[in-house]
């Protein structure tokens, strides 16, 4: 017998969240890696501030700066960066159909359109940015 | 029904309040029959080795929404899942996570029935047109619009696996969002101000951090992830509109 029990006064059990919980099912696991790479597109959109002063400040600056992405340790540093990007975007742009309804002639748009569509804006950014960082050529 | 003699091993986690201040473990061996589910398990349980094991049951026939448990670790509706397809055991049956535990595999229900309730689902109408208007029609695609929604049963199994309840457990959570978005996408409702007003709190929709895992169990598919970024969006256009727009309506 549980000595601490007192007839009619009930006790409900409550089950304490463990710290580790996102590492029990690979779903919860695929969540926390989305949000912690996170952290590596707000690197990514630092880096390309950086860039753009760099490009502002002139060509010697801006030949000092690429030196510096050349370096192997920042190389292979922004390997990592640029998986966990891919991997952010992935699976976010994947989503997408969940929060977007597009229609079309009062009809709703499937959802690989919806996805396709961010693809394709990904893209198009994605190039535009190049084209900006190369001069514009 | 044919006799077997193949059985398999129910372990059940058993919380007597009066017996231990910890839920323990009990295994049981019950019939392996090829039409059980692991409800029909638990009842053997209850009608023929152990009568004092409690758990909530009404319809068998996954509309109640009452026989929500948790399976070998997953969410699942145990009148739904065949005892067979979970061989060869034993499987582990406990509690719904996520809330409090009144006994061995009953939850309290209180907190999602007062959520459920805050959200208004139900029909809230500006005006009332006449009686002697006739119905209020809907056309087969403003019937689809809401219909997904409308096939939860409030099994409550997507906060059973929702992170973000267990950790805040102020979050209004994935199903009574679900409902909301079901009243607010019908044609005949004009409520969708009123409940934006509840659900665009802290604790409401922006709680969610989009784990997706409450679609992924629902048994009816409901997908209450997408509800609530839907509702998420909705929620931001009406904010943009009232900053831009002070002079319109919400």
């Amino acid at each position: 017998m549980n000595p601490a029990y007192q007839p009619y006064h009930p006790k409900w059990h409550r089950k304490r969240m463990p710290i580790f919980w996102w590492l029990g099912k690979p779903a919860y696991t695929k969540f926390i890696t989305r949000e912690l790479t996170s952290l590596a597109v707000g690197y990514a959109v630092v880096l390309l501030l950086a860039e753009i002063c760099a490009l502002a400040r002139g060509e010697a600056a801006h030949a000092r700066f690429l030196r510096l992405l050349a370096a192997p340790p920042v190389l292979a540093f922004h390997l990592l960066v640029c998986a966990a990007l891919l991997f952010h975007s992935v699976t976010w742009l994947n989503l997408a159909p969940k929060a977007l309804v597009l229609r079309l002639g009062g009809r709703r748009l499937p959802d690989w359109i919806v996805v396709s569509g961010h693809y394709l804006l990904w893209l198009v950014a994605s190039g535009a940015v190049v084209w900006f960082l190369r001069g514009g050529s | 029904m044919p006799e077997t003699t193949a059985t398999i091993s129910l372990e059940v986690l058993r919380y007597r309040p009066e017996e231990a201040a910890e839920p323990v473990w009990q295994s049981y061996e019950v019939p392996l029959r090829r039409d059980w589910m692991v409800l029909d398990g638990l009842n053997h349980i209850k009608d023929s080795l152990d009568g004092s094991l409690s758990y909530r049951w009404a319809c068998r026939m996954g509309v109640c929404g009452s026989c929500g448990m948790m399976v070998n670790g997953k969410p699942t509706l145990t009148c739904a899942t065949y005892l067979a397809g979970l061989g060869p055991g034993p499987i582990r049956v406990e509690p719904l996570s996520g809330f409090p535990v009144i006994r061995d595999l009953v939850v309290d229900l209180r907190d999602f029935i007062d959520k459920l309730k805050s959200v208004k689902p139900w029909l809230l109408r500006g005006d009332e047109k006449p009686l002697a208007d006739g119905e209020y029609l809907q056309t087969p695609d403003e019937l689809a619009e809401y219909k997904p929604y409308s096939m939860c049963i409030n099994c409550m199994l997507c906060y059973s696996a929702c992170p973000i309840y267990a950790l805040e457990p102020e979050f209004v959570g994935p199903a009574a969002i679900a409902l909301a978005q079901r009243y607010n996408l019908d044609s005949r409702d004009d409520g969708a101000a009123e409940r934006l007003d509840i659900l665009s709190r802290h604790d409401g929709i922006w709680a969610c951090t989009f784990v997706g895992e409450c679609s992924a169990v629902c048994p009816k598919g409901v997908d209450p992830a997408a509800a609530i970024q839907r509702y998420k969006v909705g929620a931001t256009a009406a904010w943009w509109r009232s900053v831009l727009m002070p002079w319109g309506t919400r």
